[in-house]
């Protein structure tokens, strides 16, 4: 199976890159303030905030990863959506947005420095600056290394081109050119991956097809065979589910993440802040079935030949073109993962699967030219608004956040509008950097991946008891923080998942304590434990140590701040509403896919 | 501050341009051996072309009246 992208195919993506950079020239006028770069000068309406609130985190990981997962897993990947978000897009539209939003704060960390203090504030700002970075060098890489792997394009030029595309339109626009592109990027994922599901399961046979040929009655449902680990593929239990992936994983993220938490300070009003994750929360429900079933799907369809129908359209074969991918010992179009020596990956006797080439493989068996090139299109946007999410992130909590605090206090704000521009290129260049950097050692960035699991999963401890407890100190919150990431490490240095060796994936403190029966559960259980971590020592430490003064406090915590008032909205534009339509949409679909 | 540039434009343009150009694509190559192959005899080019030229009309339309209130 090979794809050959024709002309038009070019010719559709050409298009593409001409609005995306096009967004960027438009806006170059627009920035004349630090605010207008970094926050798009608040003036933002909902459905633009909410859209970009989604696909800001609709990255490459995202795309590829889920459609890897429901081929592996099935349809029990959809707790990563209906569990491990939704619930968290409702609480921090309802309960949270008012703070960030109403509190003068630009950026999450300043957050922290307005409700806790200094040194609270650098290390969540420094640890996310880190993060974001080198998180954009991964979706780089793996977007090299799949459009080598897909299309033979050359690594260098992939990573090379869509780091430069990126630069041109967060620098010429900043955080509004980022949110529009991301918009664009929303819907071009949308009208690519639509007919790619609706092709697939037409050749499934619909659903009820789908679930014949799959033949394994636990990948089909989400919640049944979750009573005991051994008895679904994912090897997790509810109660490991539900508080690891549903409560400390979700909300840390959804909660506490600037990359997405920024798209709603961008709004342009109060209400439009909070109704930006609700808004949010209507596709994101919609989300796994245009990107998890692709997946299934791609262990259930049979490929075609379609270098002879290619030959025959009138196109010649590609001769010259040594095979890339081959579909010998494949489970349906997923094809048997190599290694770097061209060697297949064996793992307990068998050829392991290269799950991640899933959802790029529905894409060129069911897409003739033409579509290829919107499905191509679809693909490269998730990756650049992954980047460029992060881009954004990053020179704001870098701005803000290091450079105005820590190193150039008053400079003028056309100062800080050229450091921010000038964060813009070097955090992509270092981006960059690390996309090398993990070609080189892939192993090196499993681990630093791990590191940031442990940073990010105490964190939202810190936040709830920084907005719902009046008495939590800065003392606490930065202990508390510490000592959450130090328990995730030492967690997952006793622990160790069935089936591997101590090393990156646990037990390197040497002593094994326990066995989990997967991966997933050992990283569920390891922020379980970082947040009840970070949660006691924040309230054991906070109760030893001075609170602030109340008056302090206002617009930082729940009971000192004004409810903030639904009169004016219509029944529609309300949060709450909006709340409750998500949460009764959300009930039903975890009844149908029980 | 205003928005100065409604993003209702350059989506409801891009569609409408990626439509024309796949839609035309699979008008073209209606006979083509190649949607048999692929998507279950479908001509998808054609069809979600359309799709595609409809929905950024739909999105030009709006952004149109907007300006014009």
């Amino acid at each position: 199976m090979q794809p050959i992208p024709l002309w038009i195919d070019y010719l559709v993506l050409a298009v593409y890159f001409v609005f995306v950079l096009g967004i960027g020239f438009v806006l170059k006028n627009q920035m004349k303030t630090s605010t207008d770069f970094f926050l798009s000068g608040r003036s933002m309406p909902a459905w633009i905030t909410g859209l970009a609130f989604l696909s800001a985190n609709l990255g490459a990981q995202e795309v590829i990863g889920m459609g890897a997962s429901g081929a592996k897993y099935g349809i029990a990947t959809a707790h990563f959506y209906w569990l491990g978000a939704i619930p968290a897009m409702v609480f921090v539209g309802i309960f949270m947005m008012p703070f960030y939003y109403g509190s003068r704060a630009r950026s999450v960390p300043e957050y922290l420095k307005l409700r806790y203090d200094e040194k609270t504030r650098a290390l969540n700002a420094i640890s996310f600056a880190i993060m974001t970075v080198f998180s954009s060098g991964v979706s780089m890489y793996a977007m090299g290394k799949l459009l080598q792997l897909l299309l033979g394009w050359d690594f260098n030029l992939a990573i090379l081109a869509s780091a430069l595309i990126v630069l041109a339109y967060t620098l010429l626009g900043g955080l509004t050119s980022a949110i529009y592109n991301e918009v664009l990027q929303f819907f071009l994922i949308v009208m690519g991956f639509l007919p790619l599901v609706f092709l697939g399961l037409r050749d499934a046979g619909g659903w009820s097809g789908l679930q014949t040929r799959l033949n394994n009655d636990a990948m089909v449902h989400a919640w049944k065979y979750l009573g005991s680990p051994s008895s679904n593929p994912m090897g997790v239990e509810w109660f490991g589910m539900v508080m690891g992936l549903g409560f400390v994983l979700s909300f840390g993220y959804w909660c506490t993440d600037f990359l997405v938490v920024q798209r709603a300070m961008a709004a342009d009003s109060p209400a439009s802040a909070r109704r930006t994750p609700l808004i949010a929360a209507f596709p994101k429900m919609a989300f796994p079935f245009l990107v998890i079933l692709p997946g299934m799907l791609a262990g259930v369809v049979v490929a075609t030949n379609t270098n002879a129908a290619n030959t025959n359209a009138g196109i010649p074969a590609p001769a010259t073109r040594q095979s890339r991918i081959s579909l010998q010992g494949a489970r349906g179009i997923i094809p048997v993962k190599f290694d770097e020596a061209g060697k297949p990956v064996m793992r307990g006797g068998q050829a392991e699967l290269d799950y991640d080439m899933a959802t790029p493989m529905m894409l060129v068996r069911y897409f003739p030219p033409g579509m290829l090139g919107l499905g191509l299109c679809a693909l490269i946007a998730s990756f650049m608004s992954g980047m460029a999410g992060n881009t954004t992130a990053f020179n704001t909590v870098w701005t803000y956040d290091i450079y105005q605090s820590y190193i150039n206090k008053g400079a003028s704000d056309a100062h800080y509008l050229w450091m921010g521009r000038a964060a813009t290129i070097f955090g992509l260049a270092i981006s960059v950097a690390a996309a090398y950097f993990a070609k080189q050692f892939n192993n090196i960035m499993d681990v630093l991946q791990l590191v940031f699991a442990f940073v990010n999963a105490p964190l939202f401890a810190t936040f709830m008891l920084g907005m719902f407890w009046k008495r939590a100190t800065g003392h606490g919150a930065f202990w508390g923080l510490l000592c959450g990431t130090s328990a995730a490490a030492i967690h997952h240095g006793l622990t160790l998942p069935a089936g591997s060796v101590a090393g990156a994936k646990g037990g390197w403190l040497g002593v094994i304590t326990h066995t989990y029966p997967s991966e997933m559960a050992q990283n569920f259980w390891t922020a379980i434990w970082a947040w009840t971590t970070c949660f006691t020592v924040t309230l054991v430490i906070s109760l030893l140590t001075v609170p602030r003064i109340e008056s302090e406090l206002k617009g930082l915590v729940y009971g000192l701040t004004a409810k903030p008032s639904d009169a004016g909205l219509q029944w529609y534009q309300k949060p709450t509403v909006l709340a409750a339509v998500v949460l009764t949409i959300l009930v039903i679909l975890n009844v149908i896919f029980w | 501050m205003p928005m100065q540039l409604d993003l209702r434009l350059p989506i409801g343009a891009m569609f409408v341009i990626l439509g024309v150009l796949i839609g035309g694509y699979g008008l073209f190559t209606q006979s083509s051996s190649l949607y048999a192959v692929h998507s279950l005899g479908i001509n998808v080019d054609l069809w979600w072309g359309l799709m595609m030229l409809a929905f950024g009309a739909v999105m030009l339309a709006l952004a149109r009246r907007a300006k014009k209130l």
